[in-house]
């Protein structure tokens, strides 16, 4: 995983609620590995695959946005991965939002991609701001857990201790893991004896 | 002693280590992995050059792309290739890597939330999870049992554990009774509707009262099935003396002196007297009729006897614009009520309401009568379809026009190709109305498999109670 420390980026305003794993990651493109244009693929493309003018992913203004402001339950849904890996492949980093689908949540956290939840005021204000002045950079400070853009915020954030740690040293779980693998053995020895039913 | 809930105790005897407070390295009895994302995982192992540390307990079940038509032809019949392969990776690498392959041809075959409890997989007090959001299924047994994604499988295959944040608790009461119209699927639909989806973030819910108590083991079964749609990580059911007689004899299932030994364990699985909650919610059981979805999410639900709600009449921007985005979507107007809306077709199945239950309840329904639109059963496991024919379901669905099929997860989600045109309305008995989530541009609404049967005999929304009797 690629250590995040600050971003500041361009953001693209979403202002929806309700962004769910189906309209990220549709589908019928699971079973193949992820490419640039998987992220929100119906939205942003007709069925003949020309690019919809009217959505706002496809404003030339917006151009190189790393970062997605949007609404309430950004990512709800399935478990699929896919979701998040769309954002990457489509040079998103961050995504910023009032609340966030649970597993998709924790996906992120997984992959790189750095999920901010923001009171509603404050994603009022962003994507207000964004909308006035397309390409405004907005700047995401995960040690200091702040969020800023031009005379917006800065708005704190909450990320749990080992995460923050996580995305700092650029670990992922595995990684996390390999330090503490002593005492699953130990773990195991006493569980099995207690439920022998469960081996 | 303080209280304890029934999460707090099974994830206290789970806690392998307890990071800075908060972070659990929780231990992982089964993981739940189907042909979809099975190949991500094993990609994801190999590159990291991982051993899978307990294969024994890991599940491999072929249910998303598997065809429902034509199963007899094996996997010669699977008309794509990329599916093919993506079943085969799962079958072959499965067996090479010693997990408990359930493949496309096994007899006890079927979407995974219904094999793993029919088999005795899931068992109470155990922590599950799988590569799918709709795991909180098993909680119904009395587990903690939540979706993961595949990096986070990758992770439990090669470590046999998962790291979770403390849980935060919910239970959700219903008390009185479920009327004879109201079902299952009525009630977690109203429990949606009235909390909203996320009245249950990140929560693991414990659903009980007299209601809870009053439902078979399939219904909880769709109960927390649903659990993940309100947003909850998880939903369960303290096991009881149903969980148990249901348990008995499964082929996967503790026997003999190890199962005196789980039972005295499993009854020692229910939240304290006086154990705290983060969060309580009660519903009434007996104000439950039948529901369905008009919108494009869970929380568009109303009865289906009730007028479409007027987004002018919204006072929350946000959701107003939601209700105004869905009410385009699904080509509907406010005021329309959702008992005369047509529709182009029926889908009874799905992880939520493919179990015998469900089919008893709607076969109940289309028995002598005919359906005015094309209507197919899929059963959610062979096993479930085995059960069904035995008991003439399959006649009674066949002789209302209904096709038969095989088991999958079929039109729930259409990756297996089972989809709709773009513009069709479906009434589903699966367990999301998102756009496109059965087929591009496809109008889903879900409901009971009572409510789907009687729609699709009147060829529009309705409820059972409301049809006319059979001349
Ligand atoms: S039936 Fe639908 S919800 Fe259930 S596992 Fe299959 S695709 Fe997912």
């Amino acid at each position: 995983m690629t250590p995040f420390r600050l971003l500041d980026a361009a953001a693209v305003p979403l202002d929806e609620a309700n962004i769910d794993t189906d309209q990220l990651a549709p589908g019928r493109f699971l079973m193949r590995p992820v490419f640039a244009e998987l992220l929100l693929h119906d939205r942003r493309f007709e069925r003949d695959g020309t690019p919809r003018r009217d959505f706002v992913l496809n404003d030339p203004a917006y151009a190189g946005a790393e970062i997605i402001v949007s609404r309430r339950n950004f990512g709800v849904g399935s478990s699929r991965e896919f979701a998040v890996l769309a954002l990457p492949a489509a040079g998103f980093r961050c995504v910023i939002a009032v609340s966030f689908g649970d597993i998709f949540y924790n996906n992120c956290l997984q992959n790189g991609v750095l999920p901010v939840v923001l009171e509603e005021p404050a994603v009022d204000a962003l994507l207000q701001a964004l909308r006035a002045y397309p390409g405004l950079h907005v700047s995401v400070d995960l040690p200091s857990q702040t969020v800023a853009a031009s005379n917006c915020g800065p708005y704190p954030f909450s990320i749990n201790a080992v995460r923050k740690r996580c995305f700092l040293e650029g670990l992922d779980d595995i990684a996390l893991t390999d330090r503490h693998s002593e005492p699953i053995a130990a773990f195991e020895a006493n569980y099995y004896r207690a439920f022998p039913w469960l081996t | 002693m303080q209280p304890k809930t029934l999460v707090d105790k099974i994830w206290a005897r789970h806690a392998v280590s307890v990071l800075e407070g908060s972070d659990t390295l929780l231990y992982v009895d089964r993981c739940l992995l189907h042909e979809g994302f099975w190949w991500n995982v094993v990609d994801a192992l190999r590159a990291r050059n991982l051993a899978i540390r307990r294969p024994s307990n890991i599940i491999a079940c072929a249910d998303h792309f598997v065809p429902t038509t034509d199963r007899s032809s094996g996997h010669a019949g699977i008309a794509d290739e990329r599916r093919r392969e993506l079943i085969l990776r799962l079958e072959n690498e499965g067996r090479d890597l010693g997990v408990q392959v359930i493949g496309m041809m096994d007899p006890r075959q079927g979407i995974l939330h219904v094999v793993a409890p029919e088999t005795g997989i899931t068992q109470p007090g155990m922590v599950i999870v799988g590569s799918d959001s709709h795991t909180s299924t098993h909680g119904a047994l009395g587990a903690i049992a939540f979706g993961i994604g595949t990096s986070e499988a990758t992770h439990v295959l090669a470590t046999q554990t998962l790291w979770q944040a403390r849980p935060r608790t919910m239970r959700i009461t219903v008390d009185g009774r479920l009327a004879p119209n109201a079902t299952a699927k009525d009630l977690i639909l109203t429990i949606i509707a009235r909390l909203g989806i996320s009245g249950g973030a990140g929560r693991f819910v414990e659903y009980a009262g007299p209601a809870i108590e009053a439902l078979s083991i399939d219904e909880r079964l769709t109960v927390c099935n649903m659990s993940i749609e309100m947003g909850a990580r998880a939903g369960l059911v303290a096991p009881d003396e149903k969980t148990f007689a249901y348990l008995a004899g499964r082929p996967n299932a503790p026997n003999g002196a190890d199962w005196e030994r789980a039972l005295a364990y499993w009854q020692t699985l229910r939240s304290d007297e006086g154990a705290r909650f983060d969060q309580e919610a009660r519903i009434d059981g007996s104000a439950v009729g039948p529901m369905a979805t008009w919108g494009t999410s869970l929380d568009q639900t109303i009865a289906i006897d009730q007028p479409i709600p007027d987004p002018a009449i919204e006072s929350d921007p946000s959701r107003r614009h939601a209700q105004e985005r869905s009410l385009a979507y699904m080509g509907l107007h406010p005021g329309d009520r959702l008992c005369d809306v047509p529709i182009d077709y029926v889908f009874i199945g799905s992880c939520t309401n493919g179990r015998l239950d469900d089919l008893r309840e709607a076969a109940e329904v289309v028995r002598g009568r005919h359906s005015a639109v094309p209507a197919f059963v899929s059963p959610g496991s062979r096993a479930v379809k085995r059960a069904a024919e035995a008991e003439g379901l399959d006649r009674v669905f066949v002789d209302a026009g209904f096709e038969w099929r095989d088991s999958g997860c079929s039109m729930c989600a259409g990756a297996n190709g089972d989809s709709l045109q773009p513009g069709q309305r479906c009434a589903a008995t699966s367990n999301r109305n998102f756009p496109g989530r059965q087929g591009p541009g496809s109008r889903t609404h879900v409901m009971s498999p009572a409510s789907a049967a009687a729609s699709a005999i009147a060829g529009r929304i309705a409820s059972a109670h409301r049809l006319k009797t059979p001349a």
